[in-house]
């Protein structure tokens, strides 16, 4: 219908609407009185806080009936982001599910490669060689850290302290650079391949690496010295969103928000690969589960990690990087321009994959939001017949509620991205 | 431990097998609610995942297979628990009660396969969009066929229900 001036009713100049209500009067209220303020007729609100907010730190959509500024209730909804990874996967060869991997959780795809991986590889029955296996311990610290400066960084800046993020982002970008030069890429590496890597470490690595790592500690401690006394930043995160241990066991936490909840879990001490058992690092456990302990947690962790490759760096080994299996890993390009064999080898590889005998499989590793594992079922044809991805993250997405519920608007703002919910791995 | 599973309850243990070194207890639909509360109390206390299979093309004695995967926090085992569910009775019971995580892993499991968790407090679909039609990750729906959904879902009820 049109609304032109030609339609309008002469008798309402301004026909915008209906004509107003009065203003409605207000309750006599006796202060004084505290029974009095019970009666008074208020109605609950319901808002929205995504799909589109900058503090989701992703799509989706927390719907919340409120009381006051307190939500009395929230429902959670996902499924924005929703790729189809599963789906995809299933057809394609398992060399071509590695660069979806990386889109899992993007602050670390290289966790996620190594994760994949390593599943496929143990259902092919191989064994890296120890030079992989220290370069993987290698990068997965570097990504745990990384991963834990964004959290943390991102943490800090919804409640107000943006000087923090930098800090944070000046060392991140440092590693970053780190991991450009090793593989080409900043955000979606597909570094790993199964049975080995994409190709060696580049020269000065290591020493690329160890002058990265020491801008680490220096933004830990500036921002340790900004926040960890600091009355405001205390006030904003103790005793909020506390999850219980038993609760954290029930809702499927894993990782560092279920260690800050005081469980003593971690896959690498726990069902250690990769030689983690070897290396000399303490499991971080927080006392109460609130967003205080699961930042503190992380940032505590990331201690941990530079040791870590501190003492890998010591051990790296020297040897080749790939598995000496025609089956699974691409010939030497050299070779394969002269010699017939390795000319047959590379396209049966590259046109029909790796084939990965008939059978299933469950493989998680400790990723830095928590256990990333996945079930793999292979009927022999070359592509996955299913895989299962357990992300993380939507565990803890599924305990937002309960985290959120009684608490203040402002408090949601400070609980969600402390479990560092990364909307690749949730919708997958 | 799955000796003494496989004692208590009889019949309804149908396999055990160890693919790669896991340990995968086949148990019967009826008995699953209380096999998974039974091994609940023994010490799998960390629910990880439900996953749905769509054996279409495995040939395996019914279409569909949930799997579900339990950790023990104490003893630091692992334990996968399949059962299967045929095509024309796709019933299963819930465990939300049982482990919270259980409540967003059977709505997944409910989205992408149709697997009906009865019991469930909330069982909508969770990843797609809540007007899709059918299940996505049955083998039988074309992975290029995209369907145009565009309404706001109304989360009022949800807010009641757990």
């Amino acid at each position: 219908m049109l609304t032109g001036p030609e339609n309008m009713d002469p008798k309402q100049p301004d026909s915008a609407g209906p004509p107003r209500d009065e203003p409605p009067v207000a309750a006599e209220v006796d202060l004084a009185d505290e029974t009095s303020l019970d009666d008074l007729d208020t109605e609950p609100m319901y808002i929205n806080i995504g799909p589109i907010h900058p503090a989701t730190h992703g799509t989706f959509r927390v719907f919340c009936k409120l009381d006051g500024e307190r939500i009395e209730k929230a429902a959670v909804e996902v499924g924005y982001l929703h790729r189809g990874f599963e789906k995809t996967a299933e057809t394609k060869n398992f060399t071509l599910v590695i660069p979806y991997t990386d889109r899992l959780n993007y602050c670390s795809g290289l966790v996620n490669n190594v994760g994949y991986c390593k599943a496929v590889e143990r259902m092919l029955g191989v064994t890296i060689t120890p030079r992989t296996e220290i370069i993987r311990v290698i990068i997965c610290e570097i990504q745990r850290i990384m991963d834990h400066l964004i959290c943390v960084g991102a943490n800090l800046v919804d409640i107000g302290a943006l000087t923090n993020f930098w800090y944070f982002f000046n060392a991140r970008e440092k590693l970053n650079d780190v991991l450009e030069a090793l593989t080409g890429a900043r955000l979606t590496y597909s570094y790993i391949r199964i049975g080995g890597l994409a190709w060696d470490l580049p020269k000065g690595f290591e020493e690329n690496v160890r002058a990265a790592l020491k801008t680490v500690p220096k933004a830990i401690r500036d921002v340790e010295g900004l926040v960890k006394k600091n009355r405001i930043f205390i006030d904003r995160t103790r005793d909020i969103g506390v999850m219980s241990a038993r609760d954290a066991v029930s809702y499927g936490f894993t990782g560092p928000c279920l260690r800050a909840s005081g469980v003593n879990h971690d896959l690498r001490k726990k069902k250690p690969y990769y030689h983690y058992d070897e290396f000399e690092f303490d499991v971080v456990l927080g006392e109460r589960g609130d967003v205080y302990d699961r930042m503190f947690v992380r940032i505590e962790e990331m201690k941990q990690s530079l040791r870590i490759v501190e003492q890998a760096l010591k051990v790296l080994p020297g040897g080749p990087i790939n598995i000496d299996d025609k089956n699974v890993v691409l010939p030497d390009k050299g070779k394969v321009h002269s010699s017939m064999e390795e000319l047959i080898n590379h396209f049966k590889l590259i046109i029909e994959g790796i084939e990965v005998p008939a059978g299933e499989i469950y493989d998680a590793i400790e990723a830095p939001n928590g256990e990333l594992g996945f079930y793999i079922i292979s009927d022999g044809s070359g592509k996955p017949y299913r895989i299962k991805v357990r992300p993380p993250c939507f565990y803890l997405m599924n305990g937002l509620k309960k985290l959120i519920e009684g608490h203040m608007v402002a408090d949601f703002v400070a609980i969600l991205p402390g479990l560092n919910i990364i909307a690749g791995e949730l919708d997958r | 431990m799955v000796e003494r599973v496989t004692q208590q309850f009889g019949g309804a243990v149908e396999g055990v097998d160890r693919p790669y070194g896991d340990v995968v207890l086949t148990v019967g639909r009826k008995a699953i609610r209380d096999v998974l509360s039974h091994l609940k109390e023994q010490g799998f206390d960390l629910l990880l995942d439900i996953a749905g299979v769509d054996g279409l093309h495995l040939g395996r004695r019914e279409r569909y297979e949930v799997v579900y995967n339990l950790y023990s926090l104490g003893d630091d085992l692992r334990l996968r628990v399949k059962v299967f569910v045929p095509e024309n009775d796709m019933n299963l019971p819930t465990v939300s009660d049982l482990w919270e995580s259980a409540n967003w892993a059977e709505r997944e499991a409910y989205d992408m396969f149709g697997v009906v968790f009865e019991g469930h407090p909330n069982l909508v679909r969770i990843l797609c969009h809540r007007e899709f039609v059918g299940h996505a990750l049955r083998k039988d729906y074309p992975i290029m066929k995209g369907q145009w959904a565009t309404g706001t879902s109304d989360l009022k009820p949800d807010l009641e229900r757990e």
